[in-house]
């Protein structure tokens, strides 16, 4: 589960002064479930999700990720967590599996438990065919499907995914669509952030409207629709940022 | 701190750097040329070319021929030596290339050489310094002078029947009474620790840069920052790796160096049919410069690595290096500098103090104070270098600038 309460981002910005990248954000989503954060670009989606991945640390507030605290138990958060960004690259010299195998040790999984993990992956998002292939020679597909493995190899309860389609082909971004919900099926909880109205109507279970650092509203579908009167999430995500404005 | 994850960070960053084929070059096949390239390969080019230069006929000028007709045929028929004929414009020729030298004879040169009343004449030799070819000339026509003047002044000698020894009424001769290892220690005391302190510098310089900028730049530093492992773990790991490319490429270096100059010495031994040359090199003292580097080591992988996390690219990270490495380097080299000697002040500079301490070990001399001074603060300067760099991983603003 994720639990996050006044979760407060400030950048201090030699020309543009104090930056609220994230204000005061408050949202709860649970096991099972998709949270879609939408938002425009630089509406605070990143910064939000790297709070809750623990890579940047709150200017106030605070947020239980799987039952941790981000301020206090840091290290326990990132062990119960699968991060996946546009920013999240691979390393170019590793091969896939080696790639894999890296990031389950670090998470503590060493001998057979490890083998075992990498083999259930790779036969699960079909990695076998280019496994021991070095990142760089692999396709934007193949990578994102690596990215993937190592994101779920120590098979943690919570999934946090920024922006994860962005760049990528129709089929790319399938298969990532595909992941997101096998997550849910599994009983894992899911945050996600997109300015892709279509990929967050189809996906989500709760969504949360971010604007200038804030969450603006935050629901099922159905109760974003009763709350504007619109039908369309487009007609919908507009008229709640007029509103605010 | 989980040693387990250090090693698991540091064996997959090993990994890592051996496909990096710049940094490979860097760490190890550079290390390896350099020095066979430098000294053997470059003095191999420059005699060449020297011994070219000295078999070309230079073009010189005589000036005055008539006031000296002896010595001015001397010069003519001299091998490597072409006159031409005299003209005004001899200084624009020379600036020009196209004429060697000049010579310029005073007038009544030759009448005038035995007349002690008369002042003693000059002869002019106009050249372009620095000008390889024209020296060479000028060389040529010096020698030529030389053996005409000794000539006459042999043959004054005997009209006045007086002995060669008139000239030379005592011989020297010097004998170097210090034990090999201290003429060693002296000969390379200076050199020795400015080559490994600046080995040590290179060999962290591409790894330390690619490990932090190059993680940056490459969007893996946040695949890494979103993985359980703690931000302290993370330096360790990436530290030692660092620090492991600075050891190798010294190593690498010494042994090239050895190589390189031990077999000419080795050469010049035997074709002095095995007489002792006064030379060796102190194991002891190698050994104690080395330990005494590693500190220093650290405080190089550490410094480079909050550098390069500092800067956004590894372009910008290079060129904050290119300033420390003056830093660096001009400290290093005050051991080569005569005179310069090791005192309490001096032990607590970085990279000055350790360079002048190796100084006095390689030569024999154990100042266990001064030693202990700067194997300290040098220790010091160490931590507060990984201190540095662990902080640096912990600051956002330095992880994520834009």
């Amino acid at each position: 589960m994720i639990e996050a309460s006044n979760l407060t981002k400030v950048f201090r910005d030699r020309k543009r002064g104090e930056i609220h990248a994230a204000a005061g954000i408050n949202l709860r989503c649970q096991g099972g479930q998709i949270y879609g954060l939408l938002g425009a670009n630089g509406a605070g989606k990143t910064t939000t999700l790297r709070l809750l991945a623990t890579i940047l640390r709150p200017t106030e507030g605070t947020a239980l990720v799987a039952g941790f605290d981000i301020r206090g138990q840091p290290d326990k958060v990132r062990a119960n967590i699968g991060f996946l960004s546009t920013a999240t690259a691979l390393y170019d010299r590793l091969t896939a599996r080696e790639t894999v195998e890296y990031f389950g040790r670090l998470n503590g999984l060493s001998g057979e438990t490890l083998r075992e993990r990498v083999e259930e992956l790779f036969a699960l998002l079909d990695i076998h065919e280019f496994g021991d292939r070095r990142c760089d020679k692999l396709s934007t597909g193949m990578k994102q499907k690596v990215s993937i493995a190592r994101t779920l190899v120590h098979d943690p309860p919570v999934m946090i995914f920024d922006e994860p389609t962005l760049g990528l082909d129709v089929l790319a971004a399938r298969t990532i669509a595909g992941f997101i919900r096998d997550c849910r099926s599994r009983g894992k909880t899911v945050i996600f952030s997109s300015h892709v109205m279509s990929e967050v109507e189809k996906l989500c279970d709760r969504i949360g409207i971010i604007h200038n650092g804030r969450l603006l509203a935050d629901g099922t579908m159905v109760e974003l629709r009763q709350r504007t009167g619109q039908d369309d999430l487009e007609e919908i995500f507009v008229r709640t940022v007029e509103r605010a404005a | 701190m989980s040693l387990d994850r250090i090693g698991v960070i540091y064996r997959k960053e090993l990994r890592d750097t051996l496909r990096d084929r710049r940094t490979i070059i860097s760490t190890i096949v550079l290390p390896i040329l350099m020095f066979p390239l430098l000294t053997l390969g470059f003095s191999f080019v420059a005699t060449r070319s020297m011994q070219k230069v000295q078999k070309e006929t230079s073009t010189v000028m005589l000036l005055g021929e008539e006031h000296a007709p002896r010595l001015a045929d001397l010069i003519r028929h001299a091998g490597g030596i072409q006159v031409i004929a005299p003209a005004a414009d001899y200084s624009a020729r020379i600036s020009a290339k196209r004429l060697r030298a000049a010579v310029e004879f005073p007038p009544d040169f030759e009448k005038t050489l035995g007349d002690s009343s008369s002042k003693i004449p000059e002869v002019k030799i106009y050249h372009f310094e620095g000008e390889t070819r024209s020296q060479v000339a000028v060389g040529n026509i010096r020698r030529l002078l030389g053996d005409y003047r000794k000539q006459l002044v042999e043959a004054r000698l005997a009209a006045g029947g007086l002995g060669r020894e008139v000239l030379r009424p005592f011989e020297t001769r010097e004998e170097n009474v210090a034990p090999p290892k201290k003429v060693g220690g002296n000969v390379v005391g200076g050199l020795f620790p400015y080559l490994i302190i600046f080995l040590c510098f290179m060999g962290a310089l591409a790894p330390a840069i690619d490990l932090t900028a190059g993680e940056k730049e490459r969007g893996t530093i946040e695949t890494i920052l979103a993985s359980p492992v703690s931000r302290a773990d993370l330096v360790m790991g990436k530290f030692l790796m660092v620090f492991t490319a600075s050891i190798v490429t010294a190593v690498v270096s010494l042994t090239s160096f050895a190589l390189t100059f031990s077999l000419p010495f080795l050469a010049a031994r035997e074709l002095s049919g095995g007489r002792h040359v006064p030379f060796s090199i102190s194991v002891p003292g190698v050994t104690a410069m080395l330990l005494l580097m590693l500190p220093l080591a650290v405080m190089f992988a550490a410094a480079l690595m909050a550098i390069g996390l500092w800067s956004k690219t590894t372009r910008e990270a290079h060129s904050y290096v290119s300033p420390l490495m003056l830093l660096v380097l001009m400290p290093a080299m005050a051991a080569m500098v005569p005179g310069f000697d090791l005192n309490a002040r001096l032990a607590l500079i970085p990279v000055l103090n350790v360079s002048l301490v190796s100084r006095e070990v390689l030569s024999g001399n154990y100042p266990w104070l001064q030693i202990l001074l700067v194997f300290g603060s040098s220790c010091v300067y160490a931590a507060a270098a990984l201190s540095l760099a662990v902080a640096a991983f912990k600051r956002e603003l330095v992880l994520f600038r834009t």
